[in-house]
């Protein structure tokens, strides 16, 4: 895999909020049918890595490259018709819409051609949201929010998903559904998926790959198995075992 | 004691609901019953206004016996308070057959209006109904345009008045220094009313909140204030008249040969151009509002509402924001503009007294009121707000406090406006439902 050239890859990225550097020259990629991992720690710079790549904030040094194109500078709205959708952190739904709307929304983008196609895609993946679909967004629980944040990425039939977080807040049983969804799209439908997470042990075990950031660089990196049995990835991020 | 628990606070919610439904039928018997033009006997032919305050109690004890009646006894619902019109109707969000029964109501009334008023109170009687039915079908207008920017796109814009007035002077100025016709002016201060929208919208799109308030409001004042002078231009503080009317299709309202009454072989009559300007506003509002109906179930649309509830996630999903919200500025100014040249050639006369901030501040509190984003809430807190104005008049310096008072209490009692639910733009299956507002009060879950 490591011979091509990958999918998303990520160069000495630096972003700044004002004055405050947030990431201080980050190198990463994503190949083609991956999953790869972010983990770290609070405030690490996980999710404005993420949004950078997205185009909010962009970086003010290093590049961003997708499909072996320069999209470092490209406005958000054009990135995110490339081909790249995102699950941003907090989930970000739209409370008052519903879900159906909420997934017509995601799908603006691919047009509505395949509409309905993706629609019967997105129930069978998550079957909570086709009993819930006239139902307000700001009414589902949290996992249901989270199952709609995801599905309303996929709507736009994406190459690249990103997932900020998505087990934030949730029971295990759903942290563990929604990681079977995630695995059964890359597998079924060879999604690329780039997941930041703080649940390290799970998002460790379903990642083929992953990067440990501290402080706005990337300190470790390697496959998930590997990054699993390091002492220092236990020490800092798998405390109290596996779960 | 549970039981005796729950009864209670029906009887509570019901008596509630039943004061709310009061005060809307307060609100409107008012106008409807309250009032009576009559031709003083004897001095004359002078109008004068007769009070029946007689009728206008009967009318809202009426509403408030029979609603709580239903209230208690029939519908046997704490939560009917937390509907929209609960004065009139029973259980339904917006969409389902009660609401839109209201709807077709209020649509067939607005159409009969004229002639009905005309037989029961003569061309002299009725004329000055007719004259408040087209301010108020102008409020309502310029209510569901700004509408669009505030409800639906989510962007508070306190200048809107800016855009009417643009719309007015477009018209007058085009009228007075080419002599162009009411009809060829319409589109054309529609256009300018969009491209100010737009040259408005370019500097404050990355404004939100508050900032973006204080940027329209400061525009707004801008506009007035160059009206006011640029004094060979448009005439300063003077204004401009002599600003033409409209004629229909070619035919001028006036006395004699060639006239609209001559040509339809009836009696010349003041009253025609009267009902004509009614019917005109009253297309040109329903013109906007199905403008916007269909927008809203089209992407644009959608893409207005989901920026009011997550600009972020906008972005994140494609969605241009800058066009978006450029195209909900321009369509809302353009509306504004249509109205704007409606007012100029209705008045006759205009000047930029009339575009102060408090015009701002009525068309957008005739939007809150309403319920953001609801079409109907538009039509009744227009015909709550001016009809209220033109009653209070002789009351002139109590009427904005009595205003000031209503609106806290509608803001205490329906915190979302008096229509709050929202009808999906879209759905799969036959039943969809409104969804109370009340259900989705938090914000981002
Ligand atoms: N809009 C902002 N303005 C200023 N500083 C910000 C902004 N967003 C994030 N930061 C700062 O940038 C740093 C990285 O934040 P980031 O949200 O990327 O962390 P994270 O790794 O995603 O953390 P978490 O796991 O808690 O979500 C933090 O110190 C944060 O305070
Ligand atoms: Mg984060």
């Amino acid at each position: 895999m490591s011979a091509q050239q990958p999918l998303l890859s990520i160069r000495g990225v630096e972003t700044f909020y004002g004055k405050i550097q947030a990431l201080h020259g980050v190198d990463l990629d994503v190949y083609d049918g991956e999953i790869v991992t972010l983990i770290g720690a609070n405030g690490a710079g996980k999710s404005t890595l993420m949004m950078t790549v997205c185009g909010t904030p962009q970086a003010r040094n290093g590049s961003v490259t997708y499909c072996g194109e320069d999209i470092t500078y490209k406005p958000t709205f054009e990135i995110m018709r490339t081909g790249i959708a995102q699950s941003p952190e907090g989930r970000r739904i739209f409370p008052r819409m519903t879900v159906l709307e909420n997934l017509m929304m995601g799908g603006m983008v691919a047009g509505n051609e395949h509409f309905e196609e993706d629609l019967r895609r997105a129930f069978e993946l998550f079957p909570r949201l086709k009993e819930r679909q006239q139902q307000r967004g700001g009414t589902l629980s949290g996992g249901e929010q989270q199952m709609l944040a995801i599905a309303r990425a996929l709507m736009s039939r994406p190459r690249l998903l990103l997932l900020d977080e998505p087990s934030l807040g949730l029971a295990p049983i759903i942290v563990s559904q929604i990681f079977e969804a995630i695995a059964e799209l890359n597998r079924a439908d060879g999604l690329t998926v780039f997941l930041v997470e703080q649940n390290a042990y799970h998002a460790l075990k379903l990642a083929h790959r992953g990067y440990v950031m501290v402080n706005g660089t990337i300190t470790m990196t390697g496959t998930g198995k590997e990054l699993l049995s390091r002492e220092e990835v236990k020490a800092a991020y798998l405390e109290g075992g596996a779960h | 004691m549970m039981q005796a628990r729950q009864r209670d606070s029906l009887f509570v919610a019901s008596v509630k609901d039943s004061l709310g439904g009061a005060l809307v039928a307060f609100a409107l018997a008012c106008v409807m019953v309250g009032l009576k033009v009559d031709v003083a006997s004897g001095r004359g032919a002078e109008l004068f206004l007769e009070h029946r305050w007689l009728a206008v109690a009967i009318a809202v004890a009426l509403v408030f016996v029979v609603r709580l009646g239903m209230n208690m006894f029939f519908w046997k619902r704490e939560d009917a308070p937390s509907l929209g019109l609960s004065g009139f109707l029973p259980k339904g969000g917006l969409g389902d057959g009660s609401t839109n029964l209201l709807k077709y109501g209020m649509l067939v009334l607005a159409v009969a209006l004229p002639f009905a008023l005309m037989y029961y109170l003569g061309s002299r009687g009725s004329r000055q109904y007719i004259d408040l039915a087209i301010l108020v079908l102008t409020y309502v207008m310029l209510g569901w345009g700004l509408n669009i920017v505030v409800g639906l796109a989510g962007l508070l814009d306190l200048g809107y008045v800016a855009f009417y007035a643009v719309g007015a002077y477009s018209y007058a100025l085009l009228a007075h220094y080419f002599g162009f016709s009411f009809w060829i002016c319409l589109p054309l201060a529609g256009i300018l009313a969009a491209f100010w929208g737009i040259i408005l919208g370019f500097p404050v799109l990355r404004l939100r909140g508050d900032y973006l308030a204080i940027v329209t409001l400061a525009f707004g004042e801008i506009i007035r204030v160059v009206l006011l002078n640029w004094y060979e231009f448009t005439g300063g503080p003077d204004g401009l008249s002599g600003i033409p009317r409209p004629s229909f299709f070619g035919l001028e309202f006036t006395r004699g040969e060639g006239g609209f009454a001559d040509f339809f072989g009836l009696k010349y009559n003041s009253i025609h151009r009267i009902i004509f300007l009614y019917y005109l506003i009253f297309i040109m509002a329903m013109f906007t509002n199905f403008v916007t109906m269909r927008l809203r179930r089209m992407p644009i649309g959608r893409a207005w509402e989901a920026l009011r509830e997550d600009e972020i996630a906008c972005r994140a999903l494609g969605i241009n924001t800058t066009n978006t919200k450029l195209t909900a500025f321009a369509l809302g100014a353009m509306f504004g503009g249509f109205a704007g040249s409606f007012f100029a050639t209705r008045q006759g006369f205009i000047s930029p007294e009339s575009f102060t901030f408090l015009e701002s501040a009525i068309i957008l509190a005739i939007v809150v009121l309403g319920g953001l984003g609801s079409q109907v809430g538009v039509v009744i807190a227009s015909i709550v707000m001016i009809g209220g104005f033109e009653m209070f008049r002789e009351f002139e310096e109590y009427r904005m406090l009595v205003f000031g008072i209503i609106m806290v209490v509608i803001m205490v009692w329906k915190p979302r406006g008096l229509v709050s639910s929202r009808t999906p733009s879209v759905a799969l299956s036959k039943n969809a439902k409104g969804i109370s507002a009340d259900l989705v009060q938090e914000g981002h879950g």
